[in-house]
């Protein structure tokens, strides 16, 4: 292997590339809070009385979770101005992240809804909670608690998947290292540090939701 | 879209298909290899195999894919674009595989490992007839499930300029500017191959609830 490394152009465009980890923050919590809106909302949805409302749900999840987000995120990108919606291409990479997200997320929460024990809902009623009260105090906030591991590393899975939004030039630290390959033609030193970047963040994030874990769903029940 | 345009649609449907099996089963290897390292016991392996780990589930695939595809380069191997990609594909496999089926190994009751050892059957032995036939069994749904993110993780390779169902796809959008219809038939095609699978996998999810009840 003849093969000098050269970091010094990566060195160079440090800067920038910490400006798109920015971005890719950005995109990945903006896509989560997508995602767990669009989840809870599946949940409620999946269990109307309206058969055609639960099938719609049925039916949406199946689609994204058997189709390649890169597919989605260029049928978003083609599909939203024929309707005569022009977003940039963050706006639509957060709405890609949060469609495909959502669509685990309603799996994953359901399961949690699920797992919540009939006598409890029935409890609640008896006690006069509205039926809102008993959504949001007995079914989701334990539903949520039972199901918080894995919906966060869905969430670590959904923050890797915003470099694929690179593919509709969103700002992000992906496109940004592509930029920097390309006048560089250092491409292994580019990729290398961007990998290592994208290490760190998912890391940071993994803490962060730990954090929340400690914070908003130990018991005892505040 | 015309019939040649169709033809080459399928054409690259095949590479998304070839590449995934290639993924699959080499990486297959590569994560019996990772799990039994895992379970091992040898605390320097078991580091050295966590690191790895946690390395490709802690970085997109699209920046496993780049990195493994310059660095091959780098390292002075003259590779087909299918090759590295192949390669990607395998380490990454190899990663996921070996953590679904570590879990696995370790879901396998206590009692059966000690049981085989009170029998005095060698490690080979042990693993080959008594802890892996179980384990594959227990892992089963999630290894379904991983299958059907790595036949939808092939769609990167397009990405890298690899042409396979997606690639395929932009190209013929590119040229009969009817990206909706294009873009909505590879996702069918996708689809087509993910869902039954996706199924299969759901459905042994419930079976082995009801068993385990």
């Amino acid at each position: 292997m003849n093969y000098t490394f050269d970091f010094g152009p990566v060195l160079d465009g440090l800067p920038d590339l910490l400006w798109g980890c920015a971005g890719t923050l950005q995109l990945a919590l903006s896509g989560m809070g997508l995602a767990l809106a669009i989840g809870i909302g599946g949940v409620v949805l999946r269990q109307s009385r309206i058969a055609a409302l639960r099938w719609l749900v049925i039916a949406f999840v199946e689609a994204i979770r058997n189709t390649p987000f890169l597919g989605q995120i260029y049928f978003i990108f083609f599909a939203l101005p024929l309707v005569g919606v022009r977003l940039d291409p963050t706006l639509t990479a957060i709405i890609a992240l949060g469609v495909n997200g959502g669509a685990y997320a309603i799996e994953i929460i359901r399961g949690g809804v699920q797992s919540i024990n009939k006598g409890q809902v029935e409890a609640g009623l008896a006690l006069s909670l509205s039926r809102a009260q008993v959504f949001r105090l007995i079914v989701l906030k334990p539903a949520l608690r039972a199901v918080y591991p894995s919906l966060t590393s869905q969430f670590i899975m959904l923050t890797l998947t915003t470099s694929i939004a690179s593919a509709i030039s969103a700002y992000e630290l992906t496109s940004v290292g592509q930029t920097i390959e390309t006048n560089t033609f250092r491409s292994f030193e580019v990729y290398g540090v961007v990998t290592l970047l994208y290490l760190a963040m998912s890391w940071m994030l993994m803490r962060m939701f730990a954090l929340i874990d400690a914070r908003c769903f130990s018991y005892p029940v505040k | 879209m015309d019939r040649k345009q169709f033809l080459f649609l399928i054409g690259g449907l095949k590479w998304t298909l070839a590449l995934s099996a290639i993924g699959f089963v080499v990486g297959s290897v590569a994560g019996l290899g990772v799990a039994l390292a895992r379970t091992s016991g040898h605390r320097g392996l078991e580091r050295c195999m966590a690191a790895y780990i946690a390395l490709f589930q802690g970085t997109p695939l699209l920046m496993q894919l780049f990195v493994v595809y310059y660095g091959l380069a780098l390292a002075g191997l003259k590779l087909d674009a299918w090759v590295s990609v192949s390669i990607g594909f395998t380490l990454h496999a190899g990663a996921f595989l070996g953590e679904i089926w570590r879990g696995a190994i370790e879901a396998v009751p206590k009692g059966q490992v000690e049981a085989a050892k009170a029998l005095s059957l060698d490690y080979v032995s042990r693993m080959r007839d008594v802890v892996l036939p179980q384990a594959l069994r227990i892992s089963l749904p999630a290894t379904i499930g991983f299958l059907v993110q790595l036949i939808k993780g092939t769609s990167l390779a397009a990405i890298v300029g690899f042409t396979e169902l997606m690639r395929a796809g932009t190209i013929v959008s590119n040229q009969n500017f009817k990206p909706l219809l294009v873009l909505g038939l590879v996702c069918a095609l996708y689809f087509a191959i993910c869902w039954p699978l996706s199924l299969y996998g759901a459905q042994l999810e419930r079976r082995m609830a009801v068993a385990a009840r």
